[in-house]
């Protein structure tokens, strides 16, 4: 009787590349559920919409490619891509953004690469960037925070956030300056402590900006989750937050007006967190070792820094990340771990021992 | 508790050992054939001494090793050798091989095993010859020789015996532990010896045991009480009993890339190849039989079995009551290093530790491999720091510098990398297929290698040949324009030198003379001299044929003949003289290694020849020349007193001193046996001959300075001088009478005819 002829190991640990996915996506839900809380369903509707496109264009493309949709679906990465665009994104920014943002992302940044697992950018982030280039006064509008409201003033609700989504029916004067915009206008006027106390971002806000500071704390909660699942190593997201404090202790400038800001507020305002744990961590396009895993997080954090302080944009995480998914195989080939049996670890790019 | 060194990556795939443990050791009924293969260790296979038809007992040897890294086979029942013939092999290529077929007889008729009880007594040489006779490979999976791995030439400071059996499912060395704890630590005490004597530095003697198997740590510890032997246990993970992993974990050492533990000196064996070494030497009991694990949820019944080696393993699943439809596969192994068979009828071998038929639910197809997104869990479980998916990218770029540079070859094929691989990747497949081409193309290197070195060696020695041709083309050219010039320049000289009595002049004549070597020219002259002889005979018929009238004609015409004839026969006569003195010369110009062409050289030769020559040959040549000159003066002397000629005084005081010379010479020559080496005429012939030399020299260097043609003219013109002298002399002598006149006038006969030549000569340059 003729057997089965199955290479070892025949043994696998259970779960696939789509699970992996599936707790990606599990672990944004504390972010944005915070998002929603302060900022009304504007980020929720952006997600599922982002999310939906992404799956539409992956599922076109791989028609065109002639590669079986479902299989390639399943692995939950497109959906993926949406959410995270779709938190990147502001709230209640026009329908088309968000199209137009999750179309480039999956086919210009994914699949004209080749598709899964072959793409040298995050996907998210140059869907994040193409819009901020191309649309800026639109990806700069962002909503005000509850706490900013004024009286009489509430969160938009749904019917009046799909409107103005779809129609482009705008609420007067509902948007707010965010916590790195007021920090990038004040540059040079206000000592530290003055712009907390006058701006209202920082005066309702506890220690990072009304709202966006419980936003990041969302996302690192979720960060620790997935740390906890073994999803990704500590590696990138710690060598990222480390190198943000260590230039923000460096350059705080005892909180002047040219101050860069203290580590807490680098830590968290803007996409920090979401950056740290969820952009900086995609494995497809970033190194693989954990030596390089450390380098690449730290060169993230340093652009991120560098950018928001001496920078044209009040953030700097998609940036910061696509200038080091280019470094990423450079890094790759000077930091191979030591082998089992060799005096010290080699260089990808050397020939002989 | 000994410090555990905790393995890097390993992975804990879920461990299925206890369905195997429920049942005791069993034991299964004879199958109807036996199937021995010829090879079932690393090495060269073992060489059949059975012939068809034979009769073998239980312990028998069937086959002998062929070389060192070989090993012994013996048969595992009594019967007959029904076959010696290609049957299925258990390995993962599912290849067929060489095997012995034994049709059993049912009543396992055993040879006398030579059992010994003080076997530590006996020398260590006889100890390893015994295990190496036993056939006893390592029985861990690789089948490695044991007698050769106990015999190292590395210095063993520790002895690892590997108890892990980190694979899932296989209880065998469980079992092992367990029931024959003892023995194991006899095994163990009887490996040490043999590493440690004599005059060896074996320090450590460990048993590793992961911490999964509490019941046979209890029992070797329990065995282990009161002797060196140490027993370490580990936090179970996979895969803690690789060789290399196994050592980082008990000592902290790496085996360096590339080597053998023995090396870092330190020698790991499998439990039950150490218990297998002890009935060896203490029972005389060859390989013949080991314990196997049966388990998998398609087989009714799972335990540990004793099993005869070459049963095939349908018979060990049939006795298992097996499901074939129930079957995903039939595995030979673990579930993570184990190789799946194609067909069951392959036999039960020496490193056969687990016969594993898993059902679909347990172990069921792999789905189809996804992308891989670089998520790095596997370079998280490489036990050897490797980085997995980095080594998966290359793999599929063929990329193979990369792959060396990633060190695949330090990957040893555990399955950690695919066993956590979301993506379901058959990672390990890759590699294997990866190192597979990279041994063949460092074959194919070394053979382009070794023919491109060929091929330039034959390029450089042909290019070398054609040098050495063109070169010596290039000195036979420049030798031939050589012999040319000087040939041209010897003709010119000669001629002015003939009638010099410059003994350099002279000799230099000589040389020229020799420019036709004395054979050539003594048979240019024979051809001559018989051509003339010839002409002459013709003549002489001729003339008596002849009228009257026409034979005054004839007359002359035989005269002139025979004037020919006779000068050519004074020719030839002069030249045998010539040519005896050339010979001398030649030999003389021989061995003082002069060019033979150049008659500079060759009067310098001689010049120094006569220096050299002993000092009583000189004298004695000296004597006889003055003797010579004597007699023509004497002579002359005469002649003039005759004539009344005025310089008759003259002559008369030449004759005294040539006299009074001759007195001297022979003085000098009767002084000479006294004393050899004659120190007051040496230097003078050293002078004159010096003289002669300088002279000669000087002459040709003025000779090689004129162009041909003024030297011909010089050459004339003194000619015509002499010639004029010669006829003012015969005028004379015919005036006077004188009996010399006919040789004046030969001589001046002679001048003319030579002058007429160079005249001819001079014109043909012009």
């Amino acid at each position: 009787m003729a057997f089965m002829k199955i290479t070892s190991p025949h043994a696998h640990s259970p779960g696939n590349t789509g699970d992996v996915m599936k707790q990606v996506i599990l672990a944004c839900i504390p972010g944005l559920v915070i998002l929603s809380y302060f900022f009304g369903p504007g980020t929720l509707i952006n997600v599922v919409m982002a999310s939906f496109t992404a799956v539409v264009c992956e599922a076109a493309v791989l028609k065109l490619r002639n590669r079986p949709i479902e299989f390639y679906i399943k692995d939950y990465s497109a959906v993926l891509t949406g959410v995270l665009l779709g938190l990147a994104l502001p709230p209640y920014c026009p329908w088309w953004i968000v199209a137009i943002g999750s179309a480039s992302a999956i086919i210009l940044a994914k699949q004209l690469y080749g598709g899964m697992g072959y793409n040298p950018f995050n996907p998210a982030m140059v869907g994040y960037v193409i819009l901020l280039i191309s649309f800026p006064v639109e990806m700069t509008q962002w909503a005000p925070p509850r706490p900013l409201l004024e009286g009489g003033q509430a969160l938009m609700g749904p019917m009046a956030a799909l409107q103005q989504i779809w129609l482009g029916v705008s609420v007067d004067g509902y948007t707010a300056a965010t916590p790195l915009d007021v920090f990038k206008q004040n540059e040079g006027k206000l000592l530290l402590e003055n712009m907390y106390r006058e701006a209202p971002i920082f005066s309702n806000g506890s220690w990072a900006g009304a709202g966006f500071e419980w936003a990041n704390l969302g996302f690192l909660a979720g960060g620790g989750y997935l740390l906890y699942k073994k999803i990704f190593t500590w590696h990138t997201p710690v060598s990222m937050l480390a190198t943000i404090v260590i230039m923000s202790f460096i350059f705080y400038d005892g909180g002047s007006s040219n101050s860069g800001g203290s580590a807490t507020f680098h830590l968290f305002s803007g996409a920090t967190m979401l950056g740290a744990f969820f952009i900086a961590t995609d494995p497809v396009s970033s190194a693989v070792s954990t030596r390089g895993r450390l380098v690449y997080g730290a060169g993230i954090g340093l652009l991120i820094y560098l950018i928001r302080v001496w920078g044209n944009y009040p953030d700097a995480v998609a940036f910061a990340v696509l200038l080091m998914n280019f470094a990423a195989p450079f890094i790759d080939h000077y930091t191979l771990p030591r082998t089992y049996g060799h005096e010290q670890s080699r260089r990808a790019t050397e020939k002989q021992e | 508790m000994n410090q555990i060194w905790p393995l890097p990556g390993g992975v804990h795939p879920e461990e299925n050992k206890a369905q195997s443990m429920q049942l005791p050791l069993g034991e299964i009924s004879l199958p109807s054939e036996m199937v021995y293969p010829l090879n079932q260790h690393i090495g060269a296979p073992a060489k059949a001494i059975v012939a068809v038809g034979e009769q073998v007992l239980t312990g028998q040897l069937i086959a002998t090793a062929r070389g060192m890294i070989s090993a012994n086979i013996h048969a595992s029942t009594s019967g007959t050798v029904s076959a010696i013939e290609s049957r299925q092999l258990p390995h993962p290529s599912g290849m067929n091989g060489p095997c012995i077929v034994l049709t059993p007889d049912g009543k396992d008729e055993s040879i006398d095993f030579e059992r010994n009880e003080n076997y530590l007594e006996l020398e260590r040489d006889e100890l390893l010859e015994k295990i190496r006779n036993a056939g006893i490979t390592g029985m861990g999976g690789a089948g490695f020789p044991t007698a050769v791995k106990l015999n190292p030439r590395d210095e063993i400071s520790t002895l690892i015996i590997n108890g892990t059996e980190c694979e899932p499912y296989i209880t065998a060395d469980d079992m092992l532990m367990q029931t024959r704890a003892d023995d194991l630590i006899k095994g163990t005490q009887l490996l040490a010896h043999l590493l440690g004597n004599p005059e060896r530095a074996l320090k450590r003697v460990v048993i590793g045991i992961e911490d999964n198997k509490p019941d046979a740590i209890a029992a070797v510890k329990a065995a282990a009480k009161e002797t060196n032997v140490e027993v370490a246990t580990f936090p179970t993970r996979y895969p803690s009993g690789g060789e290399k992993q196994l050592i980082y974990i008990l000592t902290g050492q790496e085996v360096p890339s590339g080597q053998l533990p023995a090396s870092i000196g330190i020698v790991l064996q499998n439990v039950g190849t150490t218990v297998a070494a002890l009935e060896a030497v203490r029972d005389g009991k060859p390989l013949i039989e080991r314990i196997t694990t049966v388990v998998g949820k398609s087989l009714g019944t799972q335990r540990n079995i004793r099993v005869k080696l070459g049963t095939p393993i349908q018979h060990v699943l049939k006795e298992h009551a097996f499901n074939e439809r129930e079957a995903s596969r039939l595995i030979v192994g673990g579930p993570m290093m184990g190789f799946a068979l194609e067909q069951d009828a392959a036999p039960v071998i020496k490193s056969t530790n687990c016969i594993l038929a898993p059902s679909k639910q347990e172990l069921p197809d792999p789905p189809p491999a996804q992308a891989c997104i670089r998520c790095g869990m596997c370079a998280e479980a490489c036990p050897a720091s490797l980085l997995p998916q980095q080594m998966y990218w290359y793999t599929m770029a063929e990329d193979y510098d990369k792959l060396e540079a990633h060190n695949i070859r330090d990957c040893i094929e555990c399955g950690a990398c695919s066993f956590v691989c979301p993506s379901n990747i058959p990672l390990v497949q890759y590699y294997r297929a990866a190192k597979g081409t990279m041994r063949q193309i460092a074959i194919d290197k070394e053979k382009s290698d070794r023919s491109r070195q060929r091929f330039e060696f034959r390029q450089e020695r042909m290019a070398k040949a054609e040098l050495e041709k063109e070169a010596k083309r290039a000195a036979r050219k420049l030798a031939a324009e050589a012999a040319k010039k000087k040939m041209a320049e010897a003709k010119a000289s000669a001629i002015d030198a003939t009638d010099s009595d410059d003994p350099a002049a002279a000799a230099v004549a000589r040389a020229k003379a020799k420019q036709l070597s004395p054979e050539e020219q003594k048979g240019k002259l024979e051809r001559a001299l018989s051509s003339a002889q010839s002409r002459l005979e013709k003549a002489q018929a001729r003339l008596a044929e002849a009228d009257e009238e026409r034979k005054p004609q004839l007359e002359s015409k035989l005269k002139q003949a025979e004037l020919k004839v006779q000068e050519s026969l004074k020719k030839l006569k002069d030249l045998d003289l010539n040519g005896d003195n050339t010979a001398t010369s030649n030999n003389t110009v021989e061995t003082n290694e002069v060019d033979p062409n150049d008659p500079v050289a060759v009067a310098i030769a001689r010049a120094k020849a006569k220096m050299n020559m002993d000092p009583r040959e000189k004298l004695e040549a000296n004597i006889e020349s003055l003797k010579k000159r004597l007699g023509t003066a004497e002579e002359k002397l005469a002649v003039a007193q005759a004539e009344g000629s005025d310089t008759a005084a003259a002559l008369q005081t030449g004759l005294e001193k040539i006299k009074g010379k001759i007195t001297t010479v022979e003085l000098e020559l009767a002084a000479l046996p006294q004393n050899s080496a004659k120190p007051e005429t040496a230097p003078i012939e050293q002078d004159a001959a010096s003289v002669a030399i300088e002279r000669a020299k000087a002459k040709a260097a003025a000779s090689a300075s004129m162009s041909p043609e003024e030297k011909m003219r010089e050459q004339v013109a003194s000619m015509e001088k002499r010639l004029e002298k010669a006829k003012e002399r015969l005028k004379k002598a015919e005036t006077e009478d004188d009996k010399n006149v006919e040789a004046f006038r030969s001589a001046t006969q002679k001048l003319e005819d030579k002058l007429a030549a160079a005249r001819g000569e001079l014109e043909a340059l012009n």
